[in-house]
């Protein structure tokens, strides 16, 4: 087995990329995620790729749109007030099918805020935050091993599905430092990117990449076939941890920073004679609402309750998922603040104790 | 490595070393030493994980902070406070002066350059063998250099700091040992000190040459214990 090392989870994220084949990063500076671009502008060159300081956020993605077209494997990350400026960039890149992996290390908004980390931007991040009828895969790591794990899959889910893949992490994730290990990730079967805008070589007609359909029935045709890829998104993509649900009563929902979080409450119930479990979604989008409506339907289950680094946004999937077979409750600090273990195991024992 | 050796104690090294923890045990060693002591957070690179955080755990150990004149501890300003100017004139008083890492990091001292009396300054370069910038020889002398040309100062001592955080095994420290000492052979500089979680310390007695430095973990993630046993003396 590889030796552990210590990296930073913003490092772990802009090597695992390298090590999954991106060549081009294009991206502007932002706190809590400049280790990702700072990496990729020593790193890149090495492996003959290109790093790239665009003047703003929406320079960066539109950089993103253009690699992606010419079959690159591509990325850029930010920080929630630069992910609103690539909004237009992203429902562009998904109505041009076109695959790319987008990182937001959350921090504390609305508008400018502040930089300390918060998990504000879910709403943005699963409804989408850009026109149109449109999904992206979501995935959100909680250690510094899954960032660089998740990373390298999240290349291969954005060829397969010609989508962009979104890395949710918050400020905490991306600054921590853990010990984790490189390791080979089992890569997919891909098809050839024949779509791709390189050359023809006069052996084929042109390729367009376009979002405008402009022919009547047009795009609704082209919706219908992207919303078969949500579907297939949702049968094969849909990913979550589980600890200590056997038997418990109250269960939390959590994640990213918020699920180490609420593990670290657990442990304190427990003493107190609470038996918790936690369901920790690692695809925000796909949501795993089956399996967290089958653990709420279990008859040891009191109580459903989640925390969030924001002032409630996760809730309404665990709400929609629950379908009120039992209480939801929940608890958040929102603005850069986060609650301690403490704080969030004495919430969640008062709102148990209403329905035991 | 002999606490209060010399008045001033700089500390330096690549972002992620774990300068912050060091910074803020040495300064905790100094208070509890009863040591007047001022710690200076200089860190203007990255508003995390800064010693900033830790000022009431600096205060009961006597450690006054020196930081930034703005509010909160978590202001992105690049701001550095007058107050700072104390730790030099002020001869009465111990400093240990945590910058930011690498030589961007070291860079917020040159500004003081002029300040700074050498006679009663160590230079310290923290190191750890785990980080994957500064894990051969080459990386971590050439990083070495860098933050010495930019500090305008030369580093007097390297401080093995080689950890996996909570993971940490003795054998991570011998490891780090090695590499501290070919950093020493090649560079002249000596090693200042290894540092040992308190817990580990029983363990690794006989297995290092040279100084070992206890510490506690004071920089927690938010969902880590106290790391205390409720007692604070090392």
């Amino acid at each position: 087995m590889a030796q552990k090392e210590l990296w930073k989870g913003n490092e772990a994220v802009a090597r695992a990329a390298i090590l999954a084949g991106c060549r081009y990063f294009f991206g502007y500076p932002i706190t809590p995620q400049n280790e990702i671009p700072e990496y990729m502008a020593a790193h890149l060159p090495e492996v003959g790729g290109c790093f790239l300081q665009s003047e703003s956020e929406v320079a960066a993605i539109n950089m993103v749109y253009g690699a992606a077209g010419a079959g690159a494997r591509v990325m850029t990350s930010s920080s929630s007030p630069g992910i609103s400026l690539k909004q237009e960039g992203i429902t562009y890149l998904v109505g041009s099918e076109l695959p790319a992996v987008i990182v937001n290390v959350m921090r504390g908004g609305p508008g400018l805020g502040t930089i300390q980390p918060a998990q504000g931007d879910y709403f943005q991040a699963t409804r989408g935050g850009g026109n149109g009828d449109y999904r992206t895969v979501v995935l959100a790591p909680s250690t510094v091993q899954e960032a660089a794990d998740l990373t390298q899959e999240a290349f291969d889910i954005a060829d397969q599905y010609r989508n962009p893949v979104l890395l949710l992490m918050d400020g905490m994730i991306g600054q921590m430092m853990e010990g984790m290990v490189w390791h080979e990730i089992p890569r997919r079967e891909l098809p050839p990117k024949r779509w791709a805008t390189t050359a023809t070589e006069g052996k084929r007609g042109k390729n367009i990449i376009n979002s405008w359909r402009s022919d009547g029935t047009g795009l609704e045709v082209h919706n219908l076939h992207l919303a078969e890829k949500w579907r297939a998104m949702e049968e094969n993509e849909v990913r979550w941890e589980e600890r200590g649900t056997e038997e418990a009563e109250l269960i939390f929902v959590a994640y990213g920073t918020t699920a180490r979080l609420a593990a670290a409450a657990m442990k304190e119930l427990e003493k107190q004679g609470i038996r918790c479990g936690l369901l920790r979604p690692i695809s925000l989008w796909p949501y795993p609402s089956t399996r967290l409506c089958a653990l709420a339907e279990r008859t040891s289950v009191r109580a459903v309750f989640t925390v969030e680094l924001s002032l409630g946004q996760m809730v309404e999937d665990v709400r929609l998922a629950v379908e009120g077979v039992k209480p939801v409750g929940f608890f958040g600090r929102a603005g850069g603040v986060i609650p301690t273990p403490h704080e969030i195991a004495e919430q969640a024992r008062a709102f148990l104790e209403q329905w035991r | 490595m002999k606490l209060g050796e010399k008045r001033l104690t700089i500390v330096t090294g690549h972002y992620g070393s774990g300068k912050t923890e060091f910074s803020v045990n040495l300064a905790c060693a100094l208070g509890r030493s009863g040591r007047p002591c001022a710690l200076c957070d200089l860190d203007i690179v990255n508003p995390y994980f800064r010693a900033r955080e830790r000022e009431g755990e600096l205060g009961k150990h006597g450690v006054r902070l020196i930081s930034s004149s703005l509010l909160g501890p978590e202001n992105d300003v690049p701001a550095l406070p007058a107050e700072l100017f104390a730790v030099f004139q002020d001869k009465t008083r111990y400093g240990v002066i945590d910058l930011g890492g690498d030589e961007v990091g070291a860079r917020a001292l040159a500004r003081f350059r002029a300040e700074i009396d050498r006679s009663e300054t160590k230079v310290l370069f923290v190191l750890n063998a785990n980080r994957p910038e500064t894990g051969t020889t080459e990386q971590a002398a050439a990083c070495l250099e860098q933050i010495c040309s930019v500090l305008g100062l030369d580093v007097t001592g390297i401080v093995n700091n080689t950890h996996l955080c909570g993971e940490t095994a003795p054998e991570d420290v011998l490891q780090g040992a090695v590499l501290a000492e070919e950093i020493a052979a090649r560079t002249g500089i000596p090693v200042a000190c290894h540092v040992v979680h308190r817990k580990l310390v029983k363990e690794m007695s006989g297995r290092l040459s040279g100084e070992v430095f206890p510490i506690q973990i004071y920089m927690r993630k938010p969902w880590e214990e106290e790391d205390n046993d409720g007692k604070s003396e090392l």
